[in-house]
């Protein structure tokens, strides 16, 4: 029997240990695994290295994480956003370590790990300042730099509905990264908000076929998605739901 | 220096349809966070172009009215956006393989400095204590067909930001073949800017005074 559904979260996060690198899913807050970061929070691991686009949004999920002082590193592309006030305290005050990734390299180097390729050579970069150090190669008269995968202890992703084998499907642009993190990393743990019967999710539409997945559980509806202030805290105009007056900097 | 006092150009939403006049139909495109994103709003009657959103859709529509806001549903400005007819949704890797790939015909981005190789410089101003943010820029410029810049001509205070070099770090290296600005649009080729046309208030005698450039005047006969 075939069951990787846990009761809760706390169940579904008690073995991380500390010091383990972590891709977190989610782009700002669509398919950001936050059910899950708070129960890592409450665990408690600490001296994280965290894989995330973005290094937190507002004062929940990976903003509460960074907050808590768990996180000893953050690798992302786009850590400065104007709701990105805890990481921008931290990495001031020196206390957050920051690898800056292009995107589509992140992306890249994570799917490459799942992928079992330990690096490849990449046209991104070359020229700037992200590509110094790195080794490069011309091949057919191209400059490349050579990206190294980025495997992980864990993955902590979001989807919309899972079975019992670990097979996810995701909602609208919330897939981002959760699909490659689901590969990359030693144990996957996805928080969705529906476990459904074996079978009744369509094989044809299956995103992550279940092998990826190690441990599912169920959140419910996440509540964030009516509460109006969840698009990384922006409004339909790009203008900001709150401002960093509104919370004293975390610095 | 005397340079003439600023010509009047276009506004930001001119500019954008100055751009958005020259993406052909059919073209999949993707607009940069910012002032890009309004090219959306001038597309000619007719046209149809598929709008790539790099956190992952094809097929991305305009903002929703607010009662239909969805937080799954944002683009790479984590802006609500909404889906059109024939719109797909895929994963972070898929997206950058499309950009990388060359399968995305045209990206418009804004840039703090183009050099006339058409170098790029839109990411980091190199000062000291920012907090460096790279996003997909990179992944863009280096990515698609063709990268075309939307910016002011000038910085607020009147530094040209059409260069010999760029002074601040790259973002990509002679990936930029066409600036549009308020003040004139302009095509690099072999090195050199050419003007192709001037906006607003502007004249090339302005344009050589302001811009340090060997700059070659591509413009049509009938537009003097």
């Amino acid at each position: 029997m075939i069951d990787k559904r846990r009761d809760t979260v706390t169940e579904a996060l008690e073995d991380i240990h500390d010091g383990a690198v972590i891709l977190v899913g989610g782009f700002g807050r669509a398919g950001q695994p936050v059910e899950l970061i708070d129960g890592l929070i409450a665990q408690g691991a600490r001296d994280l290295t965290v894989v995330n686009n973005n290094a937190g949004n507002g004062d929940t999920g990976l903003a509460a994480l960074l907050a808590a002082g768990r996180v000893r590193k953050m690798v992302c592309s786009f850590p400065r956003q104007h709701d990105s006030w805890v990481f921008d305290g931290l990495y001031r005050a020196g206390e957050v370590e920051l690898e800056l990734v292009p995107q589509g390299t992140l992306a890249e180097r994570i799917r490459a790990a799942g992928a079992g390729i330990p690096a490849f050579y990449c046209p991104t970069g070359v020229g700037t300042p992200l590509a110094e150090g790195k080794e490069s190669r011309v091949i057919d008269g191209r400059e490349h730099v050579l990206e190294h995968a980025l495997a992980a202890d864990y993955a902590l992703i979001a989807g919309l509905a899972a079975d019992r084998w670990g097979n996810l499907v995701f909602r609208r642009t919330a897939r981002n990264f959760g699909p490659i993190m689901a590969t990359a990393a030693r144990t996957t743990i996805a928080q969705v908000d529906e476990i459904v019967e074996l079978g009744a999710l369509d094989p044809e539409a299956i995103v992550t076929p279940g092998v990826h997945v190690d441990r599912v559980v169920e959140v419910g509806e996440r509540p964030w998605l009516r509460d109006g202030a969840f698009v990384g805290g922006v409004t339909v105009n790009g203008e900001p739901l709150s401002q960093p007056t509104t919370k004293e900097a975390t610095a | 220096m005397t340079t003439p006092q600023r010509p009047t150009g276009l506004s930001r939403a001119e500019v954008a349809a100055k751009v958005a006049a020259a993406i052909p139909d059919g073209a999949c495109v993707n607009l940069g966070i910012g002032a890009p994103t309004a090219v959306a709003d001038h597309l000619p009657d007719g046209v149809e172009i598929m709008l790539h959103t790099e956190n992952g859709m094809l097929g991305m529509g305009a903002a929703p009215a607010p009662e239909h806001v969805d937080p799954d549903l944002i683009n790479a400005g984590k802006q609500a956006v909404t889906a059109v007819l024939g719109a797909s949704y895929f994963h972070h890797a898929d997206s950058f393989a499309m950009m990388r790939g060359g399968h995305v015909d045209l990206c418009v981005l804004g840039a703090y400095q183009v050099s006339q190789r058409g170098d790029l410089a839109n990411w980091s101003t190199g000062a000291p204590g920012a907090i460096p943010a790279v996003g997909g820029a990179m992944d863009l410029a280096t990515g698609a067909r063709e990268v075309v810049v939307m910016t002011d001509l000038l910085t607020r205070d009147g530094t040209p930001k059409l260069v010999q070099d760029c002074t601040y770090p790259l973002t990509g290296v002679a990936c930029v073949t066409r600036v549009f600005t308020d003040h004139g649009a302009f095509t690099i080729t072999d090195g050199r800017f050419a003007l192709d046309e001037i906006y607003g208030d502007a004249d090339v005698r302005w344009l050589r005074a302001t811009l340090d450039l060997d700059l070659v005047d591509a413009r049509q006969e009938d537009q003097t």
